[in-house]
């Protein structure tokens, strides 16, 4: 077990390094020069321009300054944003735990809705449940997300007048960060107006960005399922006269669980996706926004910064559920 | 390879059974048993024939503003008029004939991604399969960091560095799909090369190019084909949310995406300039979807029933 885990973290040194290769390389190559951006239409001397660029050292060679941008990121500074001279490690987990309260429920929505769905449409297996079920995952899968946000807008907030249009919570509303989580800070403020306009703005977004995932969960419970359905220990169970809810949902599910474990695994790098449009679409301050910022402000080292983050949180999350799933299920964990 | 054995079964059926059906006959029976598949490929040729005839078809010209009918909401509703079918935007332009010339962007885009990531990919999967050692670990290294960046991030960074615009976009939707067709050729080549007929066809003296290109390649296709229609449906999704994003085609291009980001402001007044865009890129998408889920069943279906 201990060799199985080890050869995994070893796998992951590579991949890190040449993400730190492709953040550094791919962003120097960006046209124009980030001093010049800085200065903006105001233009700048050529004194303070070479002053400038050795602050930033961005004279030196890029070999060199690759060395050195290692260097610090090992140490875990990842520079200062070109714009507001804020630590980018700083900014990005002041903005993170937005992400991440968006990212976690719209992982909820859908579990909860994708794994009944799922197991419905295999129980009754070519019925019309099961083709609605699966037409509509097909859709959810299709869908261009940012274009379902715009409708739901639209729907909920424009005609039935029902939800905010943007935002994490009424401005009518000061709540001190302490978890960075806005329904548990405004939970623990103990005002009730101030958590429901936090719930209202959380309910559009969501949907939006559970919509894949919801999508995947219900097409992957429903073929994990009727794989399971079909096994021999299902027939035992049955023949032992255990009630057909019981062998659905003690002995099948929960063995149709594991793969379904590591596709919600899997979707984390989805999930970043979506919530870079989510919250474009919405203004959900998150790290998806401040990075589509970043880029039309060439802000270099919170693009590189973010880029990193966002790749080693995927990649620690797979390498999470890879382990697990070696703990789980012993034959994965022989192979070589 | 619980597959062999049904194999062998084929090969032992009596003397005299009727010979199997040709191989594009069998496929388009199983096909076309697929009602879901055959909506696909309906919608998709339609979109196809719209695509082809636009100029035809299309009542104006996609980029002709008229200051006569800003905002004109649909023939149906109350002050539209037939002329202006799906009604027009915010500067005059008719929806109906963008979404039409529009259809043009998002084929071209969709088969132009796939056949660059198809060739590059597919050229890579079957030289890290065929050849393996460091080769293969770099390659294959290169594709799981790829994989590891949530792909609309990457293809962002790509479009930031070259530019926005249509070509700019594709590379990088190009580039972010890249992987899927490097694993599964390097699969597929890792599965076939312990075959007898590769080793034949190596005792026999074959090339190494030969091996590769003629004897492996080609039975490595039926999973290409599938990943490939599938393909399309992600490359005009990503090409869209990127214009979405104003970092793929730009305006006054009718490129579904970039309609929309046009559109976005009038959310509270006009719903067709925002309905419209997204609806034709949803159904696009879902029908490659159909038809990609349609060609994988029909190519194997054995794992179907």
């Amino acid at each position: 077990m201990l060799r199985f885990i080890f050869t995994r973290l070893s796998l992951i040194i590579p991949t890190f390094l040449g993400m730190t290769l492709l953040a550094f390389f791919l962003i120097r190559m960006v046209p124009g020069d980030p001093i010049e951006t800085l200065a903006g239409e105001r233009g700048i001397d050529s004194v303070r321009h070479e002053q400038l660029l050795k602050e930033y050292g961005l004279d030196r060679p890029v070999l060199v300054q690759y060395g050195i941008y290692i260097g610090r990121v090992l140490n875990g500074d990842l520079g200062k944003s070109l714009i507001t001279q804020e630590s980018v490690l700083h900014e990005f987990l002041t903005l993170f735990p937005a992400t991440i309260e968006l990212a976690v429920c719209a992982i909820l929505f859908a579990l909860l809705l994708g794994i009944p769905a799922g197991i419905l449409a295999a129980v009754k297996r070519n019925s019309i449940l099961d083709h609605g079920v699966m037409g509509v995952s097909l859709t959810g899968y299709s869908m261009p997300i940012f274009w379902w946000g715009l409708l739901l807008i639209l729907l909920f907030s424009v005609q039935l007048d029902l939800t905010p249009v943007s935002g994490r919570i009424s401005v009518l509303y000061y709540i001190e960060p302490t978890t960075g989580f806005l329904l548990i800070d405004t939970l623990l403020s103990d005002d009730k107006g101030a958590f429901w306009s936090a719930a209202t703005h959380l309910i559009l977004p969501t949907i939006v960005l559970g919509t894949n995932p919801l999508a995947v969960i219900a097409r992957m419970t429903r073929s994990a399922m009727l794989e399971v359905l079909g096994e021999d220990y299902i027939r035992t169970a049955r023949a032992k006269g255990l009630s057909n809810l019981r062998v659905v949902a003690v002995h099948a599910l929960r063995n149709a669980l594991i793969p379904v474990i590591t596709v919600i695994g899997l979707q984390v790098g989805v999930l970043f996706t979506g919530a870079i449009l989510t919250e474009t679409i919405f203004s959900w301050p998150g790290v998806g926004k401040w990075l589509i910022e970043a880029i039309s402000r060439r802000d270099y080292p919170v693009l590189q910064g973010g880029i990193l983050l966002l790749g080693s949180i995927v990649m620690a999350v797979n390498l999470l559920v890879d382990i697990t799933y070696g703990i789980i299920n012993p034959r994965i964990r022989h192979q070589r | 390879m619980s597959t062999a054995p049904l194999k062998t079964l084929d090969v032992t059926e009596p003397m005299g059974a009727p010979r199997p059906p040709h191989p594009l006959r069998e496929f388009w029976s199983y096909f076309s048993a697929n009602r879901g598949a055959l909506a696909g490929l309906i919608i998709v040729v339609t979109v196809l024939l719209i695509a082809l005839f636009a100029p035809v078809l299309a009542p104006h010209a996609p980029n002709l503003t008229s200051t006569a009918v800003f905002l004109q909401p649909p023939a149906w509703q109350t002050g539209g008029s037939w002329s202006y079918p799906l009604g027009t935007d915010a500067i005059g332009r008719d929806i109906l004939s963008r979404l039409m010339h529009g259809a043009r962007l998002s084929l071209v885009i969709g088969l132009a991604v796939v056949t660059l990531s198809v060739i590059v990919g597919t050229v890579l999967g079957l030289l890290a399969g065929f050849f393996r050692g460091v080769f293969e670990i770099a390659i294959m290294r290169m594709m799981d960091i790829i994989l590891t960046l949530p792909s609309l991030l990457l293809a962002i960074v790509i479009v930031a560095i070259l530019g926005p615009g249509l070509m700019n976009a594709m590379l990088a939707v190009a580039i972010v799909v890249l992987p899927h067709y490097v694993r599964i050729t390097r699969a597929a080549v890792i599965a076939e090369t312990s075959r007898d007929y590769v080793t034949a066809a190596r005792m026999s003296g074959a090339s190494r190019l030969r091996l590769m290109f003629s004897e492996i390649l080609p039975n490595c296709t039926a999973p290409l084909i599938v990943q490939a229609s599938l393909g399309v449906s992600t490359a005009i999704l990503d090409a869209a949310a990127l214009g979405f994003l104003g970092l793929g085609a730009q305006p006054p291009s009718p490129e579904w995406g970039t309609m929309l980001a046009d559109a976005r402001e009038f959310v509270l007044r006009a719903w067709w300039v925002v309905t419209f865009p997204g609806l034709a890129i949803l159904i696009t998408v879902l029908a490659f979807n159909l038809l990609g889920d349609g060609l994988r069943d029909a190519f194997d279906p054995k794992l179907k029933r």
